[in-house]
This record gives C-alpha cells, structure tokens and sequence, in this order.
C-alpha cells in the first residue's frame, strides 16, 4: 500500500481537477457519467474477474440500489427522512447488499454455467416484476426524484451537475478504494484461489461456496452504491436499469477493459462511455462500428485494453520501450487510413442523396470516384498493415529479449 | 451527385439538414450574438473544447469560410436514430428536414433571412439517453427540442426540462412534443415550457369510440394492448366510452401483453377467436403491431382491428392485401384523399426526394410552422418569447386545418381521421406497396376538445 | 373451455417445436465446445433474412434450401476465425465473443436491409387450413412447420446415435484427446458441427420469418430463451432439448389462456384486499401477464434441485 501512494494521490488529485478541463455541460455530465460505471464495472470485476463468476444479471443490484434511491430522495423531500443526499449511495449500497445476500445465498452454490444461467434467470424475474409492481418501479416511466429538496451539506445544495460530480468523485475514491483493500483481504485472496482451483481450494479446508458468497456481496454492496450515484446524478430510474442489457454493458465494459487487472474495468468503463455518448453524434452506424469494435479487441487483446498496456511491461524493465515507437507509428499510419476509409465506406453507403465530407473532400454515393477513392484508400492502408507487420513483430521480439545478451542480438 | 473534388466544402457534422447554409456554422465561435449572455458564450466556448474530445473527429472536416451571413436559427429534434426503434425517428428526421429546406430554407430563411438547421440528438428511445443528449443539446446552445416517440421519453424529458429551467434561469429549453400521446403531459404533469402537437390518446379514442358506435353490427369487442401506461389508457378509456355511447357492445376481452417480448401471438388470438368477438382494439405499435394483426388474419379471423399505429414503416407492405378494409387507424393527418394542392405538392416534393421513405407524421410540419410564426411575431429565438406566442396561436396548416393551440394546458386541437387500409382510391401509398390510407370518418377542430386537469405554474419574468 | 385447452396445446406445440430447432443445434454446440453461443438465435435471425431476400428470385422452397446453407457457411467460418482464435482465452472470451456477434449480426442485418419489418410471406400452397376446429382456423403453414421439426428430430437423432459420423461427433463430445489420437480432425469435427447447429437455426428462421414476422429485433425476442431451454433440458441431451422445448412451449401457452391469477387464488383462501393496499399489484396479477417469464422461473426452480438439468448428467 506504502509503494502505491503516489498512485492513489495521483488519482485523488485527477479526480479533482478533471472537471476544470472539461468543463462544459456535456464534459461533466461524461464525467458523472464515468464515475457510476467506473464503479459499477469494478464491483462487477470482482465477481467475474476476482472470484471466477460470471454474471448475466449484476444490473438487478444496481438497479435495485438506484431504486431504492430514488425513493429516498423522494421520501427526503417530503421530510419523511431527514439526512444528507450525500449519504444516499449508503441506502443504494445497504439495498444492494441485502439483494445480493438474499439472491446470493442460493446462487453462489455452484460456479460456472450454473452460476451464470441462474444470474440470467434472476434477472430476467426481476426485470419482469418491475414492469408487474407499478408502484415501487413506477412501470416503464420509472420513479424521480429531485435531489435539491435535502437539507444542504455546507451550503451546496447539489443544483447543477458539477457540484454533484465532486460528491460522485468522492464516493468514487472512497469505493475504489475499498475494493482494492478487498483485493488484498484474506477473503479477497481465497476469491482467487478459489477462481484459480475450486478442488484445492475444497481441499485446504474452505468452503468455496462461503468464499464466493462473500465476493458476492461485496460485490452487490458497490453495484448499489453506484445505484444510488445514478439516482442523484440522473433523478430518476427505469427498468433499462435493471434489465440485461445494462448488465451485458458492464460484462463488456470489464471485459474490454481487461479483467485480470484491478484498474482493466476502470479504463473498460471509460472506453465505453466515451463511445457510447460522442460516437453516436456522429453517425447512425456508431453500434456497428461498436460491435466490430468488440469482436477485434475479444480476437486480438483477449487481455483488454489493460493488459495490452501491461503486455510491454517486459519491454520497459529491458529498458527497450523506445524502440517500439517508430515500428508502432509504422503500422499505425496506414491501420489509421484503413480505418478512415473503411469509416468512409460505411457511411458513403447509408448517405444517400447527401455528401460525405471526407477530409476536405466531399463524396457522394452516385459517384464512381468516390468510391473508387475510399476502395484505394482502404486497399493502400491494408497492405500497408500487411508489409509493415513484420517488421513491428521483429522489433517486438526484439525488445522482449532481455539486455543481458544486448549486444549479439542486434545484427 | 457527383464528386467534387479539392472544393473545400464547408460541413461541420456529416448529419446536417441543408448543406449550403452550414458555412454560418462555424462563425458562431467568432461572432458572438447581441442577445447571447455570458453563460451562454462560455458554453460556446467549452464548445470548442468539446470538439477535441470527439472520437467522431474522423468523418468531420472543419473548413473556415468568411461569416458573410447571420447564423442558423438551430433546432434540436431528439429520437431514437439507431437501435430498434430508429426507422421511426428517422423518417421522422427527414420529413422535419425536408419541411425546414422546403417551406422555409429554399425561400430566403426566417428572421430576416437566417437558416433553419436541424440538429439530430438521438436518444434510442432510452430515459437515460434522452438525459445525456439533453445535456449536450444545452452543451451546444440548442433551445428548442422536437421529440416525439415513446411517451416515457417524453415525461422524462419533460421533467428533466422543468429541472433544468428552474435552475438555470435564462438558459430555458422549450420541448415541442409531436407523438408523445399519454393524456397526463398536458394534464397533471403539464409545463409551461412543453407544447403537444398530436391529439392525446384520449381525445384521440373518444373519436375512435364514437366510430366503434356508429357500427350498428358490432356486439362485442375484444381489446388487447401492451401491458405499459398508454396500452392501460387505451384498454381504460375504450371501456369508459364505449360504455357511455353503446351500452349494448360487451367488453368481451381485455388483455395485457408484456411490451416486446410476445414471440408468436397466436395463443392471443385464439383467446380472441373463443370469446367471439366482433372487433379488436389495439394500441400496439412497431413489432407487435405486425404480429398481432398477421396471427388475426393467419388463423382466418375475419374481424376489423381498430388501431393506432399500424401504417408505414413496413408495416402496410406486411400486411398489404391481408390487411384490406380491415385495418383502421386514428391519426391527425388528413390520408388520401389529400385535402389541397399545397399539402399534395409538398408530398410529391419529399417523395422525389426521398422516394423511399413517406411522410408519417405531417404534424411535425405543422409544429415547424407554428413554431417558426411564434418567432416571426416574437421576432426572437427565445423559448420563453416562443412559448408565450404559441399560447391560443390559431394557424390554418397546408391542408386548410384549422388548429388551435389552448393556453391553459399547451395541447393542441386539430381535426382528427380515420382511415383504412385498402389499394382503392390510393393516390399516395405507403412503403411503395400499392397500398395506403383511404380517410372514412373525420372530426373537426371544435368537436375534439376536452376537459383538461392542468394547473400551469408559469415563469415570472 | 376445451377448445380453449385444444388449440392453447396446439399453439404450444408450434412454438415449442420452433424453440427445439434452435435448441437442438445449441445443444449440440454448448455440449461440444462449451461454448454459450450467445448469437445462435442471430443465426436464425440471418435464416429469415436470406430467405426473404432469396425468395424474391428462387420462390420460397429456394429459400428454405440455400438460406440455411449460406448461415451455415457463415457459421462455420465464425467458427473457423474467430471462435477457434478467441478459444485460447477461454470461455468468458468465447462468451464475449458470441456476445458481440450478436450485436454486431443485428447491426449488420440493419445497415443491409434496413430497419422495418419485411414483407416475407408463407407459399400460396399452405394458404389454406388444415383442419377447422371449433370455428377457428389451423392453418397449413402451422402443420408444415410441426412437420419440419419433427423431421429434424428424427434425423439429427438418427445421425447422432446411429451413425459412424455421430458416434465420431459423440466420442469428440466426452473424449476429444482420444478420437483425435485415433486420426481424426477434432478442429474440423467443431467447425462442421458450428455450421451445422447454425444451419438448423438458418432453417427455424426460414419457417417462423413469415409467421412471427421477420424484423430486426427477431433474433432479441428469442435470444435468452433458447439458453433456457438447452439448460433446463440438460446440457448436451437432444431428448432433453426436445422435451424442455416443449415443456416451455406448452407452459407459456397455457399460461396465456388460462385467465386465472392471484383475485381467484385468494378467493379460494378466503382473502381480500381493498385497490388501495400497497401490495395491489400482486393481488391482482394474473397468469397470462407473466406467462412470458414462466421459463425464467422454471430454470432458476430446476437449476437449484437438479443442476445438471432434466436429461442431463453432467455439469458445466
């Protein structure tokens, strides 16, 4: 933990300052954004990532966090409850909890594929009877909230989306915190052993149902802390929130993001809500270009973002990092126009009668050449790909070796 | 169209209604507005910021060019765009596009010769979405918003929209809704800051009820519906009404299906077929509109279906000839024949233009219209100047309708129709299939207002 | 009441037997690889487009021959270049895998054909009803799709069990290590059974496109559901695919035409509640609203008290 201080500060002091650099209504209101799913992907990385199981259904603890939530506000406002909005993701985390012990105290029996279908099942019955039960779901309208009607905290009474980022980023820190000390727990350690070889586990005298059991609520406990930051940041809360789709959304996100690491599902969160709220300003087709997104990274960086970071970490302690720039910038370059082009293609064939504009030029789907021009493009990026990856594999070889034999290797 | 090569034609979005006015884009970062106020500039500013932040930088090719004009007059037109709901906001998006370059672009702008552009926000018909692009609909100074689809998209815009006025004074947004039909947004929920231009589904019903009655073979109806708010008002009102105006038809049916979900209709319509009734009332919409009227037709029932939502977008050229003389629609827009040569003229221009898609909603032209007129009288941009023009704004449309917009609760009356499917005196068709909407039964302005329950807290200013 | 109970066994019969022709080849699949093909019902999907399209030119027996082989080719290089790649990483990543096919197979079948429903019509030939009943139609069409099902079943049980192919496909199933040490081509054996199994989808999608409607949120409606069924079957039995098919085919449809809920069970106990109680909801809730997640809660039940599933003997 001593070693890892100038990290934590480093984030702290991120997390400040995020917000003055993009500080425009859209800016935060990503941030906020990041802030819930950064820590709704991270509880769910300790399921699958940490303890071996896979989830369908970790939306429900969100969502029933968010929920409850929401009728807190409600019920803040109405001076049922008198206490700080500031405490809200405490009752969305407490409802997350007593979820996930109730749910969890029969579906962590087993691991793998029973495990997964049950979470599938459960979710499936919880979505189903939030359209059923109106009133405390509020059908498919969903329930609000106002979230100015507390008593203020030191005079903020949380009315524009900034103020409400700082309270995020705080419970941000405060839970990202935690679940790296869970990491390091006893309990948190077993998750992995247990992930690792159930049997042996068995073996040495653990229950493995008890250890993942307790990943389990853990995990409930921080999807509903998110739960209760989406309530305050959005004032409202519908079935989406519950429903497999968010669910398969934080499987991706800790997937792309990488799940062997504790920081995988911080950029996986990041990636995808950037993707999910600018690309879809530009085109129409953005989904497309997200599932091919996926499907590449799930082919060629079965390790996520993160552990194609990692991947050069051999590299850097060989003190060979630089060596890699050129090659990579080589390969880029023409992987770069491919996509352009390809982009191009996509778009050139939904346009219509209504040009392209395409760096300066301006392309219309009747028109051969442009056509032409996006095919050449496309085919001079792909060679250019194909000619130059060898030679970036040859350099990647080389600066995996290590420098104790340097000089024989370079020829 | 062909390639114009080297021309550095000024775009700032691949997305963009009229081409040639979107050179003013850009000056906006450069001139600042006489009326803009400070909050407004620094938005501006935080615009540019914004801009580094895009990925989608890739398929956008700024280009400067002298800011010789004023600058567009831009609207924001929210709904759903990809995803399984988009082919109705697209084809919602071309018919406002095309209206803007039709009625007003193409001839010199508004305001004194500023270009109407249109913003596309989707919002894949989410309620967390439709929160994120309202944010950056503020990020980028867009003021007005049309959004139409999905009436839980529009209560949660609508109260977001109330949210965000109250605590940003000066930096209003006003909401144009133009489908949304569930009663209670002009009613117990109603806003200062949001305007209807469709009848809501209980104006709508009372008309539709009313034809049901005239049917002096009809003994029995069956209604079904999906088990969400507006399927719950239609199954509600039909019973109330049909009870008032023929006490004689029985109920004999009134199922709940869940939204979305229903795999093969066929177990329904047997429940259908052995309660004997002589009509099915449905508001189903996309899918399961399909659905439910193919598994009618397939298992040989031979009773009309009174519905909503069960033309264009595919669905006429599914049912095509199965469906002849027995779907019936409600709607506000006058179908064939068409009312006068300017509505007809402005159909053959859309359809030149987009030869495959229709104009669905012809009330979002309407909307444009009187929105652009409550600026011409206001001669200002500002939805609080906007608002307070279209307040009993009278407004006879392109198809000699005369509408009316009630203060008191910001709904909108206009005549209403229904109409058939059939291939018989069909001058306009829908999804090119040879079939369309014959009108039968129409109802004017002054006959389809309501009571209404809405108590407005309007804005000091 | 009886003609109720006629045709609500008939109608789930139709949809149980369409569940079997997805199930069966994700059984297949599942058991072999262990893979959870998340786009299995995206195959079946594709089978409705391609004969839509197809049928334009070669009429609808065109489709229902080539449709299922282009799925098919389709699926076995899915499985050829990407599965086999991403099954290294194991099989979260498969998982992942299958994931974002679906999604990226329904944004494709968007971008080709576009957003609205398509108009794809059953042949002239079935247009006609099989037999009248109680003054309500079945029409043919219902008849030739029970008819391709049961074909299905038949020869895919006839191959898998009587056959030198399936006892090779059966051995590569429990014993991959041995059956390629005796010369054969395991890799091969997989890709041919992922075209296969999503050939089968292929052809459930030619035959329900024009009944259940072919647009693009078609594959969505069946997508977890198939899951469910190979699960609650056991994973790897055909018989059990076949029965939980119909055993959640037959429940849904009861459960819709039975119009009885929780007002008659508390009836029954003597209960009342007056509208303004806060529970309401429950009171009044009633079968046919949540016959749609009947097999939801069939499979959690059956998961709990038989993991390995009705048919099945093994786990994972």
């Amino acid at each position: 933990m001593k070693k890892q201080l100038p990290v934590w500060l480093g984030f702290a002091l991120a997390l400040v300052f995020l917000p003055s650099i993009f500080d425009s209504v859209l800016g935060i209101s990503i941030l906020n954004q990041m802030t819930i799913w950064i820590i709704f992907a991270l509880s769910y990385n300790m399921l699958l990532g940490q303890g071996g199981m896979l989830s369908f259904g970790h939306a429900v603890y969100f969502g029933l966090g968010g929920f409850m939530s929401v009728h807190a506000l409600n019920l803040i406002a109405d001076e049922v409850l008198v206490f700080s909005i500031t405490l809200i993701p405490l009752v969305g985390g407490a409802v997350g909890l007593v979820a996930a012990i109730f749910i969890g105290s029969f579906s962590t029996r087993k691991s793998g594929t029973v495990f997964a279908m049950i979470s599938l099942g459960i979710g499936e019955l919880i979505v189903a009877s939030s359209l059923i039960f109106a009133d405390f779901f509020g059908g498919e309208a969903g329930v609000t909230g106002d979230r100015t009607y507390g008593p203020p905290f030191f005079g903020i009474e949380f009315l524009q989306d900034a103020e409400v980022y700082y309270l995020g980023a705080f419970w941000l820190f405060v839970a990202t915190l935690f679940m790296y000390l869970f990491t390091q727990t006893p309990a948190g350690r077993m998750a992995n052993a247990v992930r690792d070889n159930p049997e042996r586990a068995e073996f040495i005298g653990y229950s493995t149902r008890r250890v993942r059991f307790i990943s389990f609520c853990a995990a409930g406990l921080f999807a509903g802390i998110a739960g209760g930051l989406f309530a305050i940041n959005y004032e409202f809360i519908t079935e989406e929130n519950l429903n497999a789709l968010t669910s398969g959304r934080v499987l991706l996100m800790a997937y792309i993001g990488g799940l062997g690491f504790f920081i995988g599902p911080i950029v996986g969160a990041v990636i995808l809500t950037l993707m999910n709220s600018l690309l879809s300003n530009y085109s129409e087709m953005w989904m497309l270009y997200l599932g091919i997104m996926f499907l590449l990274t799930v082919i060629f960086l079965p390790r996520g973002f993160a552990g194609f970071i990692m991947m050069h970490q051999i590299a850097w302690q060989n003190r060979r990092l630089g060596t890699l720039i050129l090659p990579y910038f080589v390969t880029a370059v023409p992987a770069l126009v491919f996509l352009a082009a390809f982009v191009g293609l996509v778009e050139l064939s939904h346009k219509g009668d209504d040009i392209l504009p395409f760096f300066g030029l301006s392309l219309g789907a009747e028109s051969m050449l442009s056509w032409g021009i996006l095919l050449a493009l496309a085919g001079i990026g792909a060679l250019g790909v194909k000619l130059s990856r060898p030679r970036l594999a040859a350099a990647w070889a080389l600066a995996n070796t290590p420098t104790a034999d340097d000089r024989g290797d370079v020829r | 169209m062909t390639l114009i090569l080297g021309l550095r034609r000024p775009q700032s979005k691949h997305h963009q209604s009229t081409h040639h006015q979107s050179k003013h884009h850009q000056s906006k970062h450069h001139q600042s507005k006489p009326h803009l106020n400070s909050a407004q500039s620094a938005a501006g500013q935080s615009l540019t910021r914004r801009a580094s932040l895009s990925i989608g930088a890739l398929v956008c090719a700024f280009s400067f060019s002298a800011a010789t004009a004023q600058e567009p007059v831009r609207l924001g037109f929210m709904d759903p765009l990809s995803g399984t709901f988009a082919s109705v906001g697209t084809s919602g998006l071309n018919v406002l596009e095309f209206a803007a370059d039709y009625f007003y672009n193409s001839k010199g702008g508004i305001l004194g010769g500023r270009m109407i552009e249109i913003v596309p926000l989707d919002n894949k018909q989410s309620p967390t979405e439709t929160q994120l692009q309202f944010r950056r609909a503020v990020s980028e100074e867009l003021r007005i918003i049309f959004q139409g689809n999905s009436s839980a998209v529009a209560n949660t815009l609508n109260q977001t929209i109330s949210k965000h006025n109250r605590r940003n004074a000066g930096q209003e947004v006003l909401q144009i809704n133009y489908a949304a039909v569930d009663p209670i947004l002009t009613n117990e929920e109603c806003s200062f800051w949001h305007f209807r231009f469709d009848a809501h589904a209980v104006m709508k019903l009372d008309v539709l009820t009313d034809f049901i009655a005239m049917n002096d073979e009809l003994s029995s109806v069956y209604i079904i519906g999906q088990d969400y708010s507006f399927g719950q008002v239609v199954a509600d009102n039909t019973i109330r009404l049909l009870g008032e105006k023929r006490p004689d038809i029985e109920i004999v049916g009134n199922e709940f299906h869940p939204i979305g979900q229903v795999k093969d209709f066929t177990p329904y319509v047997t429940k259908i077929a052995s309660s004997g009734a002589d009509a099915v009332v449905t508001g189903n919409f996309g899918a399961d509109m399909v659905s439910l009227a193919r598994s009618i037709i397939d298992s040989g029932l031979d009773v009309p279906i009174y519905t909503f939502y069960a033309a264009y977008d595919g669905i006429t050229a599914t049912l095509g000839a199965d469906g002849k003389d027995r779907i019936r629609l409600i709607h506000t827009d006058r179908a064939n024949p068409l009312a006068s040569d300017e509505r007809r003229d402005f159909y053959k221009a859309f359809k030149t233009k987009h030869p495959n898609s229709d104009i669905t909603q012809s009330r979002l032209a309407n909307a444009l219209m009187m929105v652009v007129q409550a600026m011409e009288q206001s001669q200002s941009t500002d939805p609080y100047d906007i608002a307070v023009q279209l307040e009993d704004m009278r407004f006879t449309s392109i198809a000699g309708d005369e509408l009316w917009m009630r203060g008191e609760d910001h709904q909108l009356f206009q005549p209403l129709y229904i109409s058939k499917q059939t291939d018989e005196g069909i001058e306009f068709d829908a999804d090119n299939s040879g079939f369309g909407l014959l009108t039968e039964y129409e109802v004017g302005t002054s006959e389809t207002i309501t009571e209404h329950s809405c108590r407005m807290r309007r804005p000091r200013r | 009441m009886f003609e109720v109970f006629v045709f609500a066994t008939l109608n789930g019969l139709v949809t149980g037997l369409l569940l079997f022709m997805l199930a069966s080849g994700l059984t297949l699949i599942f058991s072999m690889m262990g893979v959870l093909n998340f786009a299995h019902a995206s195959f079946y999907m594709l089978g409705a487009y391609f004969a839509y399209t197809l049928s334009a030119y070669l009429g609808f027996w065109g489709g229902l021959l080539f449709a299922p082989l282009i799925v098919g080719c389709i699926g076995a290089a899915v499985e050829r270049y990407g599965l086999r790649r991403v099954h290294q990483s194991g099989h979260v990543a498969e998982l992942v895998f299958t994931f974002g096919l679906a999604f990226l197979i329904e944004e494709a079948v968007q971008f080709f054909w576009g957003r609205d429903t398509k108009n794809y019509q059953s042949p002239e030939l079935f247009d006609f009803a099989l037999f009248t009943l109680f003054g309500q139609e079945f029409s043919a069409y219902r008849g030739f799709m029970i008819a391709i099902a049961c074909l299905i079943f038949g020869a895919l049980y006839f191959v898998l069990t009587r056959s030198r192919v399936g006892i090779i496909i059966q051995a590569s199933i429990s014993h991959p290590q041995t059956v390629a040490n005796l010369g054969h081509n395991v890799p091969l054996i997989f890709m041919c059974v992922f075209g296969v199994g999503t050939a089968l989808a292929g052809v459930a999608g030619v035959i329900a496109g024009p009944v259940l409607t072919t647009f693009p949120g078609m594959a969505t409606v069946l997508g977890s559901i198939v899951f469910v069924v190979v699960v609650i079957g056991g994973l790897g039995s055909l018989p059990g695919a076949l029965i939980a098919s119909l055993l959640v085919g037959l429940l849904q449809s009861y459960a819709i035409a039975a119009d009885v809920g929780m007002p008659e069970l508390l009836h029954l106990l003597g209960l009342s509640f007056d509208s303004s109680h806060p529970l309401n909801d429950l009171w009044t809730l009633n079968l046919p609203q949540i016959a749609p997640v009947l097999p939801y809660l069939l499979l959690v039940l059956v998961l709990i008290f038989k993991p390995t599933g009705l048919m099945g003997n093994r786990e994972q």
